[in-house]
């Protein structure tokens, strides 16, 4: 059963005198327990798209439909986990930061909430950090608080905005490993924004691909968690980048071996991109 | 050595210092002793004048200061509402800034006569410009991933406010509070001595300038001390207590 319909959305915002188009008609459906990958350069799009399901902004034209009814305000049912490890609340212990989310909200009482949040830290491995402060932490842990957090409030949908992007290779790696293990267990909907090809096939179960400037639809393509080859012998990687850019070769080699990083689709940092696009 | 000992050690050769100095010119009408003013302090406290003082010179203080910390909410709210309203603050606080409060105590004391009410106005005014200014200079800084999580949880505004807004600014509330009570201090112990010129009133600015005019100058060289030493607390135990349990603890340093 269909969850999450984007429905001809184009979203626009004004940057200084210049009315910039982030995405224009841009259509998908997700469907529960997916995990829904949108994959772009910079400039396609993909954060604003998601900033625009969280309800942050308003669409110029077209609709965004959460189980049958209009996204029009941000709300608990749809929890962001941003890329930014200033999400977290500083003034919080990791354990308050779940305790905070699950009460402001209303979601459980505070005894409950307690429990939960223990419960949730101790799956992202983190029960022994549970009374300390964020800024104790390394970048990976404050996005493994933050993803519990987020999990503890068992939204309707998860929306990630390139969380791991800011890691360092290593960590990125194991924590989409992490990520793939917490989906086995309760198999939530997740809708995930990335610019490297080789996160949207290690995560992702649909991919969809936008284009620059403005974003737009390419392909949705499907995968299974591996670079594999198609039946014309063409790697998943090469095929997605033929989508995106026609054909032409990035990078030094195509077929160099999967990494965590891969390549980027990016013409500037990662996280410039994120805030302007 | 410890930072501690070492400034105590510094503190005990300066009083040394004063003592011999005094004991040389032997005139306790300009310069008393070191021990002539430990004797009139203890005096005083021991008679009740000097506590029955500060107290009344902490009473007015805290008065102006939390009138002034109810202005700078509401200026602050003003300033958050609407871009005019931060107009005005930020044309108002340029204003009045550079004024220094203790100027505004003869137009007070025509507006309100002599008596508490001219030293709470001048005192709100010490207070209300620093605190204003830096906290709504904190909710702007603050992150817009923290007010997307705020607003992501589904917050009512209220809450919005105090549990992420007030949080995330405090660091730059509290050096608000810093600059608002120094400028307070001061302003109160200068708008007392004015008093003392006129009125009855008791205050610690009020012991000093009568003791001056019964010539009891070791007791003004008491009341100067407690207004240093109390000074010292406030700034170094009471907000540094603060400090360390808030932002220091959050990692929140600015």
């Amino acid at each position: 059963m269909t969850l999450l319909t984007v429905d001809g959305v184009t979203l626009q915002y004004r940057s200084g005198p210049r009315l910039v188009t982030a995405t224009e008609r841009v259509s998908f459906s997700v469907e529960r327990s997916d995990r829904f990958v949108i994959l772009g350069p910079s400039g396609c799009g993909k954060s604003t798209l998601l900033k625009a399901v969280a309800g942050f902004l308003r669409p110029t034209e077209g609709r965004i439909l959460l189980d049958g009814t209009a996204v029009t305000a941000p709300g608990p049912d749809r929890i962001v986990v941003f890329q930014e490890f200033d999400q977290l609340l500083p003034w919080k212990t990791v354990e308050q930061n779940v305790v905070f989310a699950l009460t402001a909200t209303g979601k459980l009482p505070r005894r409950d909430a307690h429990r939960r949040a223990m419960h949730v830290l101790e799956k992202v491995k983190l029960t022994d950090f549970a009374n300390s402060f964020p800024h104790t932490l390394s970048g990976g842990m404050k996005q493994r608080v933050a993803i519990a957090r987020a999990m503890a409030m068992e939204p309707q949908i998860l929306l990630m905005d390139e969380p791991f992007a800011a890691l360092d290779a290593m960590t990125r790696g194991g924590m989409q490993e992490e990520l793939l293990q917490l989906w086995d267990d309760t198999r939530f909907t997740v809708l995930f924004v990335t610019h490297s090809i080789a996160e949207a096939i290690r995560v992702g179960t649909r991919i969809l691909l936008l284009s620059p400037h403005p974003g737009r639809v390419k392909a949705e393509v499907a995968s299974n968690g591996g670079d594999e080859m198609d039946a014309g012998g063409r790697l998943l990687s090469a095929r997605i980048h033929d989508l995106l850019f026609g054909g032409t070769t990035w990078g030094p080699s195509p077929d160099r071996p999967d990494s965590s990083v891969g390549p980027v689709l990016s013409d500037g940092p990662a996280a410039k991109d994120h805030r302007d696009a | 050595m410890r930072e501690a000992s070492r400034k105590g050690v510094l503190l005990a050769i300066l009083a040394l210092a004063w003592e011999v100095y005094a004991r040389s010119l032997d005139n306790d009408l300009v310069f008393p002793t070191f021990s002539a003013t430990i004797a009139a302090l203890a005096a005083s406290i021991v008679s009740g004048e000097l506590p029955r003082a500060m107290a009344y010179t902490l009473s007015l203080l805290l008065k102006g200061y939390v009138v002034g910390l109810a202005l700078a909410a509401l200026l602050t709210a003003v300033a958050s509402a609407s871009r005019i309203g931060a107009d005005l603050l930020e044309t108002l606080t340029s204003m009045f800034n550079p004024l220094p409060s203790i100027a505004l105590l003869p137009l007070a004391l025509i507006w309100f006569g002599l008596g508490d009410a001219s030293v709470i106005f001048v005192l709100v005014h010490a207070v209300l410009w620093a605190v204003a200014l830096n906290t709504h200079s904190g909710f702007r800084a603050l992150s817009p991933t923290l007010k997307m999580v705020g607003q992501n949880y589904g917050l009512s505004a209220a809450s919005y406010v105090t549990r992420i807004l007030i949080p995330g600014a405090f660091p730059s509330i509290l050096t608000g509070l810093k600059v608002g009570w120094a400028f307070a201090w001061r302003t109160l112990i200068a708008a007392e001595l004015v008093f003392g010129v006129s009125s009855g009133s008791g205050g610690i600015g009020w012991y000093i300038f009568e003791h001056k005019n019964q010539l009891l100058i070791p007791n003004v060289f008491a009341g100067l001390l407690t207004v240093i030493l109390f000074g010292l607390f406030v700034e170094h135990v009471v907000f540094k207590t603060i400090e360390n349990r808030t932002v220091r603890r959050w990692g929140m340093q600015v």
